[in-house]
């Protein structure tokens, strides 16, 4: 049997604005095994943005136990998340979220540069490699706002790749682009997938949960569904049957 | 985290952000800037004055008339108080000096030929040359018999010399007439140049004391007596040996003000650079002050950036950046900033010192105390401003600052 990597057990977040009390998340079990392919889905406001930034120790639940790699979360401090996100765990954002003014490889060499472990010419390395990997090689001294959405979200992934990540969180990653970039990014996350990531892909849109192997569809911060995708379709196949572009 | 990478992020985030680090650093420019030229002036003027007195003698040592008393207990007793027995006495019976002129001085008009110039002429005796660190160019000091014949003779300085020999005559020998009382010029003295208050000190006219008491003042009285002591450490002796006799002599009783006072050029110039510091100080601070502006510029612009940036702080600490690696950052920043900054004021203070000294021929020193201490202050500044909005940001929530806009 595989290894457990998340193992969450009825958490909840509340936020308090002002006098109102915020369920986001009203109780939330579920875990997930190395290698898998795990979509979320949910209209807006459900809580899936809420459950990932958990997932991704940049928050931490009101009520809840949260097992990652088989430790208990709730027994980490601050410090050791921070550790854990740049060891373990790669981030992807809907708006991308790059250094403003910062050339692609420097975007990409940021988790590296908190991490003493790597050199500068290790780190350099890495990050060409991330870059290549994300088909950005002709790209890496060009600044985040010279690039296109695309291009900026593929800095993203490279950067969330560059640290050897054992899962990679990327929240609504495609839902700032048009269908066919869209496409590219998801034929991208498909092969990091066959290379042995667990990767959680939050969206709201049903299309992209077909390209996964596993679908968690929430409301109003419960799980409504949690259903195995038995025929996964290939996002390379379906870029390559859209009409070319002409330009 | 690593020091190398410390300094990297920090560098590339200033480079991001060129014109807020420039912004933030002309505070601490100007502030090193003036506190280096104001010392390097204070300091200038100190060392300008210091040499100029010790160009008019510094073992000098002159007993005066106390004018504070003459305020309170008037009368011309005191002002005539001061006797060629005061003078003879310290002459013979103190120990530590060296030489002792009486000094008596009048008013007038000096004229030769066409050519007219007013002088304050000084009745010394022939010690005073030695005294007064004046130096024979031309002829010689008084002769023997000149004192105690009261001789119309006189030692004249260059400028006395340009005034009224305008042909290029040779002065001595020549006569020239003091309020008409005709007067042999024996000796002319070597250029000491003028002081930075723009004191001539060529413009001297001096004779025997015996004539100008007689001839010219018509007074039996001195107004001052000189003496140098041996050397500069006994200086301090012979104040207080000079004192003993002019306190037995004036019958001063134990505890009461005496009519003179008995002051040595090292006081003086003592009493001159307690002003200069003062000013010194003053100026110090008035340029702290802009220091401690820029300085607050810093924790401004920190603090300011902290708000800008808090999203690229969330960013930051979602790829694993931990609190401290903020904290470090910031700080980092904020020291490169007014090191680089305090650089650019040393070189620029300096700089315009030296202007100062070239335009102005005054002794400006930039001091190396003013450097440390500038640099001491900036690194200060950027450590102390620049830990507030640190701390602020390394304090912060990653979601909550990337999700902030
Ligand atoms: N920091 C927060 N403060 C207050 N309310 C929040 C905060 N984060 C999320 N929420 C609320 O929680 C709910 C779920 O939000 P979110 O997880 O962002 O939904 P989704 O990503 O599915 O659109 C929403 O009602 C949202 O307003
Ligand atoms: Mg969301």
């Amino acid at each position: 049997m595989k290894e457990k990597i998340i193992d969450i057990r009825d958490i909840k977040r509340h936020f308090q604005v002002g006098e109102e009390l915020v369920q986001a998340l009203r109780g939330v079990s579920f875990s997930v095994e190395e290698g898998e392919f795990l979509t979320i889905m949910g209209m807006s406001g459900s809580g899936k943005s809420t459950l990932l930034n958990l997932l991704g120790c940049l928050d931490t639940p009101t009520e809840g136990e949260y097992y990652l790699d088989g430790k208990p979360v709730a027994n980490m401090t601050k410090n050791e998340r921070a550790i854990y996100r740049n060891r373990k765990i790669g981030f992807v954002f809907q708006s991308y979220n790059l250094l403003p003014k910062t050339t692609a490889i420097q975007n990409v060499e940021l988790p590296l540069m908190y991490n003493h472990n790597y050199s500068a010419a290790q780190r350099k390395e890495k990050s060409k490699q991330a870059l290549i990997s994300v088909g950005l090689e002709d790209r890496m001294m060009h600044k985040s706002q010279q690039m296109s959405g695309g291009q900026q979200q593929r800095v993203a992934i490279a950067r969330a790749l560059v640290n050897d990540p054992v899962m990679i969180l990327a929240d609504e990653a495609t839902g700032n682009l048009d269908s066919r970039t869209s496409y590219e990014i998801l034929t991208l996350f498909q092969e990091l997938h066959k290379e042995g990531r667990t990767i959680i892909f939050v969206t709201h849109n049903p299309e992209i949960a077909e390209f996964s192997s596993r679908t968690i569809v929430l409301k109003d911060g419960r799980i409504l569904e949690d259903k195995v995708n038995p025929n996964v379709k290939d996002a390379r196949t379906v870029l390559e049957s859209l009409p070319k572009e002409n330009d | 985290m690593n020091l190398n990478n410390l300094i990297s992020i920090a560098l590339r985030a200033l480079v991001n952000n060129k014109m807020r680090g420039f912004l933030t650093m002309l505070g601490i420019i100007i502030g090193v800037s003036s506190v280096i030229i104001m010392l390097a002036i204070g300091e200038g003027s100190k060392n300008t004055i210091a040499n100029e007195i010790s160009n008019m003698g510094s073992n000098m040592i002159m007993v005066q008339r106390n004018y504070n008393r003459e305020g309170v207990s008037k009368g011309a007793t005191s002002m005539e108080s001061m006797k060629i027995k005061d003078y003879e006495d310290i002459a013979r019976d103190a120990k530590y000096i060296s030489g002792a002129s009486p000094y008596v001085t009048a008013s007038g008009q000096l004229i030769f030929g066409s050519n007219n110039h007013p002088i304050r002429v000084e009745g010394v005796n022939e010690d005073y040359l030695e005294i007064r660190k004046h130096e024979i160019q031309d002829g010689s000091n008084f002769r023997e018999g000149d004192i105690k014949n009261s001789a119309k003779v006189c030692i004249i300085g260059k400028t006395v010399v340009e005034k009224l020999f305008k042909n290029d005559e040779d002065p001595i020998g020549k006569i020239i007439r003091y309020n008409n009382i005709p007067f042999q010029v024996i000796g002319v003295l070597k250029s000491k140049g003028s002081s930075t208050f723009g004191q001539d000190f060529d413009d001297v006219m001096i004779a025997p004391y015996t004539t100008v008491q007689k001839r010219i003042a018509a007074i039996n009285y001195l107004h001052a007596i000189f003496a140098s002591s041996i050397s500069e450490e006994y200086s301090e002796k012979a104040i207080a040996e000079i004192t003993e006799i002019m306190t037995l002599n004036h019958n001063i009783p134990e505890g009461k003000e005496a009519d003179f006072i008995v002051e040595s050029q090292k006081q003086i110039l003592e009493q001159i650079n307690t002003v200069i510091n003062l000013i010194t100080t003053l100026l110090g601070s008035i340029a702290g002050i802009s220091l401690l502006v820029g300085g607050i510029g810093i924790m401004n612009i920190m603090y300011v950036s902290v708000t800008e940036r808090t999203k690229e702080i969330g960013l930051r600490m979602s790829v694993g950046a931990r609190g401290r690696d903020i904290l470090a950052q910031f700080l980092v920043e904020a020291i490169i900033i007014s090191l680089t900054g305090g650089l650019i004021g040393v070189l620029f203070g300096s700089g315009v010192s030296f202007i100062i000294r070239l335009a102005s021929g005054w002794a400006v020193t930039v001091s190396p105390f003013s450097v440390i201490l500038s640099f001491l202050f900036c690194t200060f500044t950027g450590v102390f401003f620049g830990w507030y909005p640190a701390k602020k940001a390394a304090n912060l929530d990653p979601i909550e600052a990337i999700r902030y806009e």
